[in-house]
Formats: C-alpha cells, sequence, structure tokens
C-alpha cells in the first residue's frame, strides 16, 4: 500500500477555500492564543512524524541511483544514473510491470463505475436489502486476503477457469468495488437529494442530472476511490499469488527476487509509481482548484441535453 | 410586464429568435379572469404516501384554481399537506387521484423537467460545486439559450434580486438572505409561467423575513409571474398574498383574499389560525329579518345582546340549535355603561391587562362564562380604560359578528378567483 499515499483532491484543496470563506464571513472566530513552547513541540513531532512516513520512500528512491555491483542494493556505493537507463533490461520484470499497471488501470476503472453505483444506492436511497449490501460490503473490506484468495481459487478451479491475467483482474476489481463503494456512499453521507430534485426542476433529465450535479458533487468521492483502488491492486500480493497461475506481476516478481537480491531496477520503477501517485494527487488538487476559479459561464457544459 | 424588458429587447429580436418568442409567451396579456384557463388548476387532487404500516393520507381532496399573475398562498399548520400539494404541482410527487392542469393542459404525469414551472425549496438547494451565476444560469443552458443571451440574463436577474456583486462567490459563501435571493433568481431567471415556493423564507430571522416579504412582492410585481407560496406563518400570508388557500389536514378549510379570510373566517379553525379571534358558542333563541337579511338572536343573559347575520355558507339555522360566532378583538367596544342602540352587548369582569405599547388587551370574562379579547388603541384619551377587576359592557355591531361552520372543505375553493387580480405595474 506504499506506492501511492491515496490522497483526497478536496482535502488538499480545502484550505483555500476555507480561506476564502472567511473572508467573506464577519470575523467571529479569532486565532486562539497558544504557548510559544507548545508551538515549538507541535512543530517538532509534526516533522518526526512526517519524517516517520517518508524515511522508507525517500530510501527507495536514493537507492534507485546506488551504483551497486552486488545482488544486494543495500550499501550506498556511489552515484550512477545506470538503472533508470537501463530500466527495461530485465524482460520478466518489465512485463510483470506492464501486468500490474494494466491489471491495476482495468480494475480501477471497473471497481470505480460499479462501486460508485453501489455507492450512490446506498448512499442516496433506503430500499430493502440496504443493510445485506452494506454487510457484504464490510465483510469483503474485513475478510483476510487469505481467505478471499483461497476461496476464489477454488471456485475458478470448479468453473474450470484457467488462471492468469484475467483472474487476477476478476479478483482485483472483486475487492476494489467494496472499497470504492464505501468511499462514495460515505461522500454522500450530507448529500441533499433536493439538489437533484432542483437540477430536475431546472430542465435537467436524469442523465444530465447526473452528469452536471451528481458526479460533480461526489467526483472527490470517486476520485479518492478510484486512487485507493488503484494503489491496492498495484502492491496486492495474497489474492495475486493465489490466481495468478503462469502471470507475474511486479508484486510477485519483486517478492521472488528477494531470495536472490532485488536489483535496482526495482527502485527504479517504484519510485516512478510513487512519483505518478504524487502526480496523480497534485493534479486532483489543482483540477479541483481550478473549478473553483473558473470563470462561471463555462462552469457547467453549455450543451443542451 | 416582465422586468428584464429592456433596452436589450431589440437586440435580442435580432440576435436571437427563439428567446423573443419565450418572451413574447409570457408577457402575453391574459385579461385577468377572462376565459383564459387559469394558470394553475387541480382537480380532486388527493396524494397518500405508502409507508410500511399502510397508507398515509397526505392530502385529501383539492380543488382549486390559481389565475394568472396571482400571489397565492398555501397556508396551514404543519404536516397540514402543503408541501405535497406544491410538490404535486412541481411534478415531484404524483397525485393518487386527480389531475393537475397548467394553462388548461393536463400535466398529472408529466416530469418536472418538462413542467414550466419552477420551485424554490425550503433548503434552497443551491448547487454547490457552482457559483451564483453557475447555479443561476443552470436551467438556460439546459434550456439550450445561447451564451451571450445567458450571461446577460443572468446579469439582469441578478441585479433584480441584488446580488450582482456576489456572481462569483460560492453558496456557501454567502448569507442566509442572500442564498434565498440566489433560489429565488435561479427560478426566476427562466420565466416560468408560475413559481412555486415552500416556506422560502422559513429558516430567515424576523427582522430579515419581513424585509424579504417586501423585497418578494416587489419581485413578484416587477415579473408579473404567478406565486404560488406555501407559508405556516399567518402574517406573512396576509402581507404578501392576493388569495390565501388555509389548508388543515389535508383540505382547503377557506380559500379567500386576505380581508375576506380576517373578517370572514369561515370555520373556527380559520378564525383561530388567522389571528386573534373570540368565538362564541351560543343556542338559537330566534330567526328573524333584519333590513340586510336573515339575522339569529341567541341566548344571551340579562340585558345582554348578541346577534348574529345568517349568512349563505350556513345550514341549519333555526331555534334551538347551536350556532358559533367569531367577533375580532379589535372590533369590540369597551364602556363602563350599558352602551345604546342595536349593536351586540355582552357583560363582564375585566381578568387580565396587558399593556403592548400601541395598544392594550384586555381579557374580560363575561356573565356567560366566556372568555373575551379586546384590543384597546393607546390614544391620547383612552389610556387606563379600565382595571383589572373592573365591570365593564362589551359591545359590537352586528355585522361584525360572524357565524362560522363546522370544519371541513370549502365548497367554494373550486371556483374561479372572484377577486381581480393585482395587475403588474
Ligand atoms: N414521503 C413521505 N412518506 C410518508 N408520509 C409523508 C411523506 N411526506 C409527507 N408525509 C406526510 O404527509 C403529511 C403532509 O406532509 P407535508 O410535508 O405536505 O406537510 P406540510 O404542510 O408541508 O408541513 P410543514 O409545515 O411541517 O412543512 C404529513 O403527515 C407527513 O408526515
Ligand atoms: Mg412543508
Amino acid at each position: 500500500m506504499s506506492a501511492a499515499p491515496t490522497p483526497v483532491p478536496s482535502s488538499t484543496s480545502r484550505p483555500a477555500s476555507a480561506s476564502a470563506a472567511s473572508g467573506a464571513m464577519p470575523k467571529g472566530k479569532a486565532r486562539r492564543p497558544r504557548g510559544r513552547l507548545g508551538e515549538h513541540l507541535l512543530r517538532v513531532y509534526t516533522w518526526l512524524i512526517l519524517l516517520w512516513l517518508v524515511a522508507p520512500i525517500i530510501s527507495m528512491i536514493v537507492f534507485s541511483f546506488n551504483d551497486t555491483h552486488s545482488k544486494q542494493n543495500n550499501n550506498w556505493q556511489g552515484f550512477t544514473l545506470t538503472w533508470w537507463k537501463r530500466i527495461g533490461a530485465i524482460p520478466d520484470l518489465t512485463t510483470a510491470l506492464e501486468n500490474s499497471l494494466t491489471i491495476a488501470l482495468l480494475s480501477t476503472l471497473i471497481a470505480t463505475v460499479l462501486g460508485t453505483m453501489i455507492g450512490m444506492a446506498i448512499g442516496k436511497h433506503a430500499f430493502r436489502g440496504k443493510g445485506a449490501v452494506n454487510l457484504l460490503l464490510f465483510a469483503n473490506i474485513a475478510a483476510p486476503e487469505v481467505v478471499l484468495g483461497a476461496s476464489l481459487l477454488s471456485l475458478f478451479i470448479t468453473l474450470g477457469i484457467p488462471r492468469g491475467y484475467l483472474t487476477i483482474l476478476i479478483a482485483h476489481a472483486m475487492f476494489n468495488i467494496a472499497y470504492v463503494a464505501v468511499v462514495v456512499s460515505t461522500r454522500l453521507a450530507s448529500y441533499d437529494l433536493s439538489l437533484e430534485e432542483a437540477a430536475r426542476d431546472l430542465g435537467a433529465g436524469p442523465f444530465a442530472t447526473f452528469r452536471l450535479v451528481t458526479l460533480p458533487i461526489i467526483f472527490p468521492g470517486v476520485m479518492s476511490g478510484a486512487l485507493l483502488a488503484f494503489s491496492l491492486s498495484i502492491d496486492e500480493y495474497i489474492m495475486t499469488q493465489f490466481n495468478a497461475g503462469g502471470t507475474l506481476t511486479f508484486p510477485l516478481w519483486v517478492f521472488g527476487a528477494t531470495r536472490v537480491g532485488v536489483p535496482p531496477q526495482v527502485n527504479v520503477m517504484a519510485t516512478i509509481i510513487f512519483m505518478g501517485g504524487v502526480l496523480l494527487a497534485v493534479l486532483g488538487a489543482t483540477i479541483g482548484r481550478g473549478r473553483r476559479t473558473r470563470r462561471p459561464a463555462d462552469d457547467t457544459a453549455g450543451a443542451p441535453a | 410586464m416582465t422586468a428584464d424588458e429592456g433596452p436589450a429587447s431589440a437586440a435580442d429580436a435580432v440576435g436571437d429568435a427563439r428567446s423573443v418568442s419565450a418572451q413574447v409567451s409570457t408577457t402575453v396579456p391574459t385579461g385577468g379572469t377572462g376565459d383564459a384557463p387559469p394558470a394553475i388548476e387541480l382537480v380532486g387532487v388527493a396524494k397518500e404516501y405508502m409507508s410500511r404500516r399502510g397508507a398515509v393520507t397526505a392530502v385529501e381532496t383539492i380543488d382549486l384554481r390559481i389565475a394568472e399573475g396571482e400571489f397565492f398562498s398555501l397556508l396551514g399548520p404543519s404536516g397540514c399537506g402543503k408541501t405535497t400539494t406544491l410538490r404535486m404541482i412541481g411534478g415531484f410527487e404524483e397525485p393518487s387521484r386527480g389531475q393537475i392542469l397548467l394553462h388548461g393542459q393536463d400535466v398529472t404525469s408529466v416530469p418536472p423537467n418538462k413542467r414550466d414551472v419552477n420551485l424554490v425549496f425550503q433548503s434552497y438547494a443551491l448547487f454547490p460545486h457552482l457559483d451564483v451565476a453557475g447555479n443561476v444560469a443552470f436551467g438556460l443552458k439546459r434550456k439550450g439559450v445561447a451564451r451571450g443571451q445567458v450571461r446577460r440574463r443572468v446579469g439582469e436577474i441578478l441585479d433584480l434580486v441584488e446580488l450582482g456583486a456576489l456572481a462569483d462567490r460560492r453558496p456557501r459563501e454567502l448569507s442566509g438572505g442572500q442564498q434565498q435571493r440566489v433560489a429565488l433568481a435561479r427560478a426566476l431567471v427562466n420565466r416560468p409561467r408560475a413559481l412555486l415556493l415552500d416556506e422560502p423564507l422559513g429558516a430567515l430571522d424576523l427582522k430579515l423575513r419581513q424585509t424579504m416579504q417586501i423585497e418578494l412582492k416587489r419581485i413578484q410585481r416587477e415579473v408579473g409571474i404567478t406565486f404560488v407560496y406555501v407559508t405556516h406563518d399567518q402574517s406573512e400570508a396576509l402581507t404578501m398574498s392576493d388569495r390565501i388557500a388555509v389548508m388543515n389536514k389535508g383540505q382547503i378549510e377557506q380559500l379567500a383574499s386576505p380581508r375576506e379570510l380576517y373578517e370572514r373566517p369561515r370555520t373556527r379553525f380559520v378564525a383561530g389560525f388567522i389571528g386573534t379571534s373570540n368565538v362564541l358558542r351560543r343556542s338559537v333563541r330566534t330567526v328573524t329579518t333584519d333590513g340586510t337579511g336573515p339575522i339569529a338572536i341567541l341566548d344571551a343573559g340579562a340585558d345582554e345582546r348578541v346577534i348574529v347575520p345568517v349568512h349563505s355558507g350556513l345550514g341549519g339555522v333555526v331555534t334551538g340549535s347551536v350556532v358559533e360566532l367569531t367577533v375580532r378583538p379589535e372590533k369590540i367596544n369597551m364602556t363602563a355603561a350599558r352602551p345604546e342602540g342595536d349593536v351586540c352587548v355582552l357583560r363582564g369582569r375585566v381578568t387580565e391587562v396587558v399593556y403592548l405599547g400601541t395598544n392594550t388587551t384586555y381579557t374580560v370574562f363575561t356573565a356567560g362564562g366566556d372568555e373575551i379579547t379586546v384590543f384597546w388603541q393607546n390614544s391620547a384619551d383612552a389610556n387606563d380604560l379600565a382595571g383589572r377587576g373592573d365591570e365593564v359592557w362589551l359591545s359590537w355591531r352586528e355585522d361584525h359578528s360572524y357565524a362560522l361552520a363546522p370544519s371541513g372543505a370549502d365548497p367554494a375553493a373550486a371556483e374561479a378567483p372572484t377577486e381581480p387580480v393585482a395587475t403588474a405595474g
């Protein structure tokens, strides 16, 4: 789960909007005075925690530049760009990474669409069996992956489906759906259903209502659900191991390599994945902020329904 | 007639033929209550909600006609079915029985996005992800109005509600009153044929509410659109409405102008709901006729006299039957000596005196056992009229007695509006 820090786009952009709001409202809340010592302690403490969180990541990045000649890559030998240049030098590893990336993308896509639909159903409506659906989702999240993986495997065997890329994809999409659904339904907890009625009232049909009102409002939830799904999928090991057959994914390859020594290319790839995650988070935040400040006339799609 | 008919109209004629036709359709003079169909008509409309424990009747049966350009209020206590009625007009609930017509067209099962009315929600329901201008432009864009048009009309309507300076604020950056006006603008900008408002001022404090009442009335006069206004606040309804339907338990108890409601409340419920009112319950001694029509002389003590005109809405008033009559507190005279002349007279003792600045409220316990409230204007010569414990005479003109009908639906509600509807300008 270290690949992407599962950022929530809206939370990153919240300070901006909050300050805008406070500028508009009467000044009710004055800043509470705090002791100087307390402030220093808080600062030190905060930095320590941050350091703890990023230390493994920094080490991973640093060792992707390590000029190592042994099979083990854990003693600093000097700076080199060799591994970055020769990132594709190990064909099996490259294939494994490709598998991981495409599976992560596809399973995220599937899980985001289906999970959002489930999340909207349980977040917005009261229906018979809602409790059961909720329970099912939480069971899916809470169940040990060993159990899920093993039972899925026996199901595939029973159905006679050969293990490989497809079964990994099915497994990943399956456990990702629950995460997306829960994140989206949480986002809908404070959602006012009359917003949709207002959209209908103003001439929007059901689909336009979803596109112009519901989706933009739940979008941060959908995004964080999708990022969570992606990061869960890309480093998933246990269930993948059960259902992979002969196919290798990035985590499976790396785990297999630990016995003989992890090549620096792994660090390079992990760094790239991490950077991708950071980029996505930053992108999400800027898009979120952009929506806030864009000109009103361009805010909703102008095309007639 | 509409507020946005300005110098820009000429430019429209060149630029956007479609919007001109839309404009014409809202400005066609309807000739008041002539033979044009009513803006809104409800025929035998009823609504039952299905819940786990069976059907809940929200609206019993409602027949009602609202004229073009009218400011019409649905007034009643909590749970009487006001919101349900409004939502049925807006298309958000389908009636269990009956028909809804907009301008003579049956829209009973037409979805809200295809109805030419707009609803202002009690919670405002402003889109949090759009700024003020984006919220207001929403409906126009759905209709495919051209960009330049949208910008101009949004600007105009925001000026009308005095929010032009806040066009790029988000809803959460606005005060309650400002949000309320955005909600209003968002609905009005579409030039709907009728605007439905569900307690739009409910969330505002008293002072702002009073300002907004005047504001709403001004806007309605300027745009000339039919307003259907839901409220449980009688003073709000009286202030703004051309006509009011007083609802109780899913029925219309009375549908009339504010003055009519106040001076001739049809039932005890209406009398109690609109203003303060005294209700006397007496049996009939005799029914005779005076210069103006039939009158009933009711039971009263020695030297007392209680008379009520028998109006056409009343049935079965004969000797021995029981009649409830109402008389408004400000119509009652209070004197130390018994007044002369053909007036209603009761004797009583003052039990409470409450000084309220411009007037004083007296509570008088009558010889017949009724508690009567009297409002007395505090003028230079009328102070200290009576104190607690004083014996007084109460008197009022016979035609200020008004006999109440038993509770139930107002049979006159379905009739076409009799009041000439206030025209714009
Ligand atoms: N969706 C629903 N399901 C079941 N019963 C409902 C539903 N909506 C309203 N009711 C019931 O119908 C009746 C009328 O409700 P309505 O909302 O129309 O009242 P109202 O006059 O608007 O009251 P208020 O002034 O409190 O808003 C109430 O008894 C209410 O409990
Ligand atoms: Mg209501």
